[in-house]
């Protein structure tokens, strides 16, 4: 019974040494670059970004448009 | 016996050295963060959006949406026990999906429009043809050992789902079984998001972490902590080099996966509610957070201030989402309402 537990631990004790050794391996820019290219992004993609600069009321997909034609 | 406690000691030691190491390796490129970056940036003002629409139809609480890649059909899940799919632009409903079982916690429109997906305390996720004449069944993936928390497509042929079973996994559609398992979680996991070229996604779990996923290796890549509390929500920043995280905590944080941490807090001493769901605003720039004290406030992502709120609902805001084509945003909530701004 506790020879089970101690190999199962002993296994979980490994995969996280390995996923552990994974995430330290990996290359890391500096935050002020990162955070430079989101600012980039955002500000780039401002005008297209309907929520920022507003939908006009004539092209609204969720608004009817207020005058009612009667033919 | 004692060889296998020398053996622990050392892989213990090795994992200790392992975190130290990363931590060190996070705080080397550590230079900045993203307050500084965005001074340049104009301030957004105050963001005023108005209800253009309130859908009613469900009769109980209201724990999903999602919209459809035409921008224009919506999902909604209801623990009346009914998925509706929406004409957003009408306010019709267009379809009612009949559930086995009314606790559903989670729903998915798959891109082509055909299938929605839901699942919830029945720990299945169940597929829905939804342009047959009634909604039929399509496939029922049950091999999860805790509650259906998120589903997403990324075809008609393949879904992500996460569970209460501490996994995500990737499904065959047409076969109906598992393809690839995610392991590594220590909790719940609550949330998940594809990246926009579907190579990776991205996990929210109860361990207080979010982890980066390589999709088809299977493998868990990065792991990012600072959370004090269960993740409930979790979205991509459109260019996929960042997310955005809602915590139980009553904070947002954005990360950057390739500096590999942290890049800003989103909180506010006024603000003492968990973060339930979130959602960004096609540039970015604005973060629309549901909370637990019935408001969606909208936060600036660059200079991490409050800049506008969703006030209306009668509960808690429960899932959020702006569809495709950036128009607007819908919120879905407890008082079982479903609301649409711009």
């Amino acid at each position: 019974m506790s020879n089970n537990n101690a190999s199962n631990n002993l296994i979980i004790a490994q995969r996280t040494v390995k996923q552990l050794r994974l995430e330290a391996s990996i290359r890391r820019i500096k935050v002020s670059q990162a955070a430079a290219e989101l600012r980039n992004f955002c500000l780039q993609n401002a005008s297209r970004d309907p929520l920022l600069v507003g939908v006009p009321s004539s092209d609204n997909p969720f608004r009817p448009p207020k005058s009612c034609s009667l033919f | 016996m004692a060889a296998d406690k020398a053996e622990m000691d050392v892989l213990k030691k090795e994992c200790d050295g392992l975190r130290t190491q990363i931590e060190a390796a996070r705080k080397g490129v550590n230079d900045g963060n993203m307050s500084s970056a965005a001074g340049s940036a104009t301030d957004v003002g105050r963001v005023q959006l108005k209800l253009r629409k309130s859908l009613k139809g469900h009769l109980a609480k209201i724990y999903s949406m999602h919209w459809a890649s035409d921008s224009r059909s919506m999902v909604s899940a209801s623990q009346d026990g009914k998925l509706l799919v929406w004409d957003t632009h009408t306010g019709n409903k267009l379809v009612a999906v009949p559930l086995k079982s009314a606790w559903v916690m989670s729903v998915a429109f798959a891109p082509s429009g055909n299938l929605v997906a839901s699942g919830g305390l029945d720990n299945m996720c169940t597929v829905y043809n939804i342009k047959a004449a009634s909604p039929k069944t399509l496939r029922e993936l049950d091999a999860h050992t805790g509650y259906l928390s998120c589903c997403r497509f990324l075809s008609d042929t393949e879904i992500m789902t996460a569970s209460g079973d501490t996994t995500c996994c990737l499904w065959d559609l047409e076969t109906g079984k598992q393809k690839i398992i995610f392991t590594n979680h220590i909790g719940d996991c609550m949330s998940l998001a594809l990246s926009p070229d579907e190579n990776t996604f991205i996990s929210g779990a109860c361990d207080s972490l979010a982890k980066l996923w390589d999709l088809r290796e299977g493998t868990c890549k990065q792991t990012f902590s600072g959370h004090t509390s269960d993740i409930n929500a979790i979205q991509f920043f459109p260019n996929g080099n960042a997310f955005v995280t809602g915590s139980d905590d009553c904070s947002c944080k954005m990360y950057d996966l390739r500096s590999d941490q942290e890049v800003i807090t989103y909180q506010d001493a006024s603000l003492n509610a968990g973060v339930t769901s979130l959602t960004l605003s096609n540039s970015g720039r604005l973060i629309f957070a549901g909370y637990d004290d019935f408001n969606c406030h909208i936060w600036d992502s660059l200079k991490g201030e409050k800049v506008g709120v969703l006030s209306g609902h009668d509960n808690r805001v429960s899932c959020t989402g702006v569809p495709a084509d950036g128009m607007g945003v819908c919120t879905g909530s407890w008082d079982s309402f479903l609301k649409l701004w711009n």
